[in-house]
């Protein structure tokens, strides 16, 4: 039998394999398709202090094996979110991350705060960077100090293990992770998405009303394995990898090049079965390249 | 209840200008309680194309297990349905949203009005109306004759008034400019088609029930992503939005600002 548990701060999974924090709502609509109970842990969508409209519209746009978005972290707001949307979840077993975004320190805090007092919520996870949103976001991801700071300044308020997700939009993403374990962060997730646009031929404007989104989907994967390849060889903290995995052999590609878990985003929308049938597939694919356990195989392909 | 099957295309050939009928055979044909309601189609092999493709069910044969589509050719996963050979099968989720209400519309006179590739939906419609005993009145527009289509088919369920705008087929102008002799006579309305034709036909009819069907681009389809919202039009509404793949694509026209 191929062990599929991972263990990482304030996390015990049964398996590495989570949907990513904004590709899957608040569960419910998948609920319809597989038992969420399945999953190693569920990422909530981004929850900011006040409900946020978010973007105009279009909101997405397909481009070659990716997406761009730019949602806008269109939410009801931590409170709403905590009454309305997390009690259906109660009755599955499921670990819950909770990813918390906002425009300043403040912000970031007061979410932080609200939403750790839910004792539904296993971890947060830190959204410095959304590359969607005028104020807040990647403002804070992609500068090492500042970023630090909001991570020292949340670590104070929330008793929960927290996990910072990095931007891949930096030239040094090394010196970002330091930051963040010089912060105490428990953990990275990694990546969000680059900053990217399309055009549209027949009105000659960009396509999304926000002009730039963010690229998702395999398009992105060479540069999230070379960024959590890069950041494993430097940093001990633990690492929830993501951008582009569709399949099983990704996982075990992810696992090999650093990350301790992985999440799962824009594949969802092709295929809402794709977090269950990766998790199926998974033991076939560890034993067929040598493996019995997924703690085992996490970070061989890394050299120091 | 289904959520999801491999459909065989039965048929696939063009209907109109870019426009083509595409006939897909499955059990989810069994499960479509409404009409408006939208099929979200996987398009093309491998990852290549992540978004499926939103298209509305023009109409159900449940004794052939049979679901009928209409599509035009606009970009790159159009293209790919239309090269499509009966036989293949299609990754289909569905059926998704909330289609027309029509549950309790009996004995009524109603005014259906469709712009371009808005036309599909209605035409399922049309039926359940017919027999639930309403009379229908179909006003169909259309930029040339070359786009026209399924006038016929229409003007078997009751009166049909067709327009194109170059006047090449029917009569000459917009279906707006034909919607102010029906106005005392039409209990309710249902209309789909481009957003400058919906606010055109909402503003005409501001005084009587009427139902619309939205268009946006979308991720999931399923309301998780929130890439397909539009705002409400009740500033008291708590939420302020609704998403059209589950709230909607049909919404009551008094609902959602256009
Ligand atoms: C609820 C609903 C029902 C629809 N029903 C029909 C129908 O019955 N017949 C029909 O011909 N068309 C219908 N459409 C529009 C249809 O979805 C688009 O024309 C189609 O997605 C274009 O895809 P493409 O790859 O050919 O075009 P591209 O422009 O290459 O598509 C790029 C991306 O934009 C999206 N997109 C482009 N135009 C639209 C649009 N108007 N609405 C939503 N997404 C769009 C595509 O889905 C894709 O993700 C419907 C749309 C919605 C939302
Ligand atoms: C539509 C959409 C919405 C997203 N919303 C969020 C969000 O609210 N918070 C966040 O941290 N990341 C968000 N992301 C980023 C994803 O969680 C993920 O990091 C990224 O998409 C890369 O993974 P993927 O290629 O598997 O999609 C979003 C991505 C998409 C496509
Ligand atoms: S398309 Fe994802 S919420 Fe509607």
């Amino acid at each position: 039998m191929t062990d599929l548990a991972v263990s990482i701060p304030g996390l015990q999974l049964k398996n590495p394999v989570m949907p990513a924090s904004g590709c899957f709502g608040f569960g419910q609509e998948f609920s319809e398709f597989f038992d969420l109970s399945k999953l190693g842990a569920l990422v909530l969508k981004a929850a900011t202090l006040k409900p946020r409209y978010g973007n105009e519209t279009p909101r997405v746009a397909e481009t070659h094996s990716g997406m761009l978005n730019a949602i806008g972290l269109q939410n009801p707001g931590v409170k709403q979110i905590i009454q309305d949307e997390l009690p259906f979840l109660d009755s599955y077993q499921v670990p819950i991350i909770a990813n918390v975004a906002g425009s300043t320190v403040e912000e970031y805090v007061e979410v932080a705060k609200t939403i750790s007092q839910s004792s539904n919520i296993q971890a947060l996870e830190l959204n410095i960077s959304c590359p969607n949103v005028k104020e807040g976001g990647i403002q804070f991801g992609t500068d090492p100090k500042r970023s630090a700071n909001v991570t020292e300044q949340v670590k104070k308020v929330t008793n929960k293990p927290v996990y910072v997700k990095l931007s891949p939009n930096v030239t040094n993403i090394v010196a970002m992770a330091k930051a963040q374990a010089s912060a105490g962060a428990d953990g990275l997730s990694m990546i969000n998405t680059l900053t990217a646009m399309k055009m549209d031929l027949n009105t000659q404007k960009p396509v999304l009303a926000n002009v730039t989104g963010g690229l998702s989907g395999p398009a992105i994967k060479p540069i999230a394995i070379r960024m959590i390849y890069q950041v494993r060889q430097e940093v001990d903290l633990p690492i929830i990898g993501m951008g582009g995995i569709t399949s099983s052999e990704d996982v075990l590609e992810f696992l090999l090049a650093g990350a301790n878990a992985v999440a799962i985003g824009t594949a969802n929308f092709q295929n809402p079965y794709i977090c269950s049938n990766i998790i199926d597939e998974l033991p076939s694919t560890l034993e067929k390249y040598g493996y019995s356990s997924v703690q085992n195989c996490s970070a061989k392909g890394v050299t120091e | 209840m289904i959520k999801e099957e491999w459909m065989t295309i039965v048929q696939n050939k063009p209907l109109a200008l870019d426009t083509y009928e595409m006939i897909l055979s499955g059990e989810l044909a069994d499960f479509i309680p409404d009409s408006g309601q939208f099929l979200h189609i996987r398009i093309g092999e491998g990852m290549t194309h992540l978004l499926r493709r939103p298209i509305s069910i023009t109409n159900v044969n449940p004794e052939g297990k049979r679901i009928t589509i209409i599509y035009k050719m606009i970009g790159e996963g159009t293209k790919w349905l239309k090269e499509q050979q009966p036989g293949h099968k299609l990754h289909v989720l569905g059926p998704r949203g909330n289609g027309f209400p029509v549950e309790d519309v009996k004995y009524e006179k109603i005014l259906l009005v469709g712009g371009g590739v808005g036309v599909p939906p209605l035409y399922y419609l049309a039926r359940k109306l017919i027999n639930q005993h309403n009379q229908v009145i179909t006003v169909l527009g259309f930029q040339t004759k070359k786009a026209v289509f399924y006038e016929k088919k229409f003007a078997q369920l009751g009166n049909m008034l067709l327009v194109t705008e170059d006047g090449t087929a029917g009569f000459k102008g917009r279906v707006t400019d034909f919607l102010p002799s029906f106005r005392d006579e039409i209990d309710r309305y249902y209309t789909c088609g481009p957003a400058g034709m919906l606010k055109a036909v909402t503003k005409c009819m501001d005084t009587i029930p009427g139902f619309l069907s939205l268009e946006e681009r979308m991720g999931c389809g399923i309301g998780a992503c929130f890439a397909c919202v539009c705002k409400t039009s009740d500033p008291h509404d708590h939420k302020g939005y609704r998403k059209i793949c589950k709230d909607g694509p049909v919404f009551s026209a008094r609902e959602v600002i256009l």
